[in-house]
């Protein structure tokens, strides 16, 4: 649940927001451009102290869809057990959002593994590496126009037969 | 030339012959579980089901002092060049069971991180089918591979890297579509 006190506070900052609320929890769209800003204030005026998650969904063909990717942050804020969730839309060619590891450190490994399985670059991250897919890996298989069976790279690997050993 | 009767306790043999025997009484395996297979493996080890009972106890979690790979579970692909590591690190002569439906040929996972079957990359003696198998089956496969090594009759191994050691190789190329 979150407190009227802070979506007042988001809607005086960045004018009116889309909040939506469903079976509880609050839920607020933020265009890409300033998704930064929001999540800074609410980490460092609004006290959401702790970044859940960091994830991604992509609505590739979803009917009603506008946009390609949705980035979910999964807030909370432990002192009142706040919790928000903050969402952005980002589009092909290169989906390209800030960072927020300067905000929450724990946000490193999360923006790496949406990094790895969908493909979204986090401007200054320090170390945007693949996380759980081997470094030789060149798709982002989580993406929905990824083949769900016959690929993955497997090819790239030597062949043991008996008497190599 | 003079016939000696053998006493009763005294039997003739090959040499190759009694090497096999002892090799296929003493396997040593080293488990690579990575999925519920493994469970099925460590009770195949523990009293109810016994593989001590078959001379395959000693379970040695280094390759290089093991010759029976039991690869137990799914294998994806940043853990394959772990597995031809580990096979490469085990002295000859040496031995593969693949256990169960996702080592054999990727099971139900058949998706982009799962190698399809690990006998694609690593020489594999013995398929155990199940999901997972019992250790029935696996003791099974274990008979079936003394079976195997015991045919193999060849003191130094020379037999390696003979053709009919080669098993053909399924399409090493994933089909790209």
């Amino acid at each position: 649940m979150t407190e009227p006190r802070t979506i007042e506070a988001l809607n005086a900052a960045y004018g009116d927001l889309a909040f939506s609320e469903y079976r509880g929890q609050t839920r607020v769209v933020v265009p890409s451009a300033s998704i930064h800003d929001v999540l800074a204030t609410l980490k460092q005026q609004l006290g959401f102290d702790y970044l859940v998650d960091v994830t991604c969904v992509d609505y590739l063909q979803y009917r009603d869809a506008k946009d390609r990717f949705g980035l979910v942050y999964l807030l909370a804020r432990v002192e009142t057990n706040e919790r928000i969730t903050v969402r952005t839309f980002v589009n092909d060619p290169e989906p390209t959002v800030p960072s927020v590891v300067d905000l929450w450190a724990g946000a490193n490994w999360l923006e790496r593994e949406v990094w790895d399985l969908f493909g979204i670059r986090f401007e200054g991250h320090p170390d945007l590496r693949r996380i759980v897919l081997p470094e030789a890996f060149e798709a982002h298989p989580l993406r929905k126009d990824y083949p769900l069976q016959g690929r993955g790279e497997r090819h790239n690997f030597p062949v043991l037969t008996r008497g190599e050993g | 030339m003079a016939i000696v009767e053998l006493p009763d306790n005294v039997q003739v043999t090959k040499l190759d012959e009694l090497v096999g025997w002892c090799r296929s009484y003493s396997l040593w395996p080293m488990p690579f579980a990575t999925a519920c297979c493994g469970i099925e493996l460590m009770s195949t080890g523990a009293s109810r089901t016994d593989i001590s009972r078959f001379g395959a106890e000693v379970f040695r979690f280094s390759p290089r002092q093991s010759d029976l790979l039991i690869v137990a579970g799914r294998v994806v692909m940043k853990m394959l060049p772990v597995v031809q590591r580990i096979w490469q690190q085990m002295l000859e002569p040496k031995w593969c069971i693949s256990m169960g439906a996702c080592c054999s040929t990727g099971g139900v996972f058949d998706t982009y991180s799962v190698v399809q079957g690990l006998d694609r990359f690593v020489p594999v003696d013995i398929y155990v089918p199940g999901c997972p198998p019992r250790p029935e089956q696996l003791i099974q496969s274990i008979l079936d591979l003394q079976a195997k090594i015991q045919q193999e009759n060849k003191m130094f191994g020379q037999d390696c890297d003979a053709p009919s050691r080669q098993r053909p190789k399924r399409a090493l190329i994933e089909k790209i579509y």
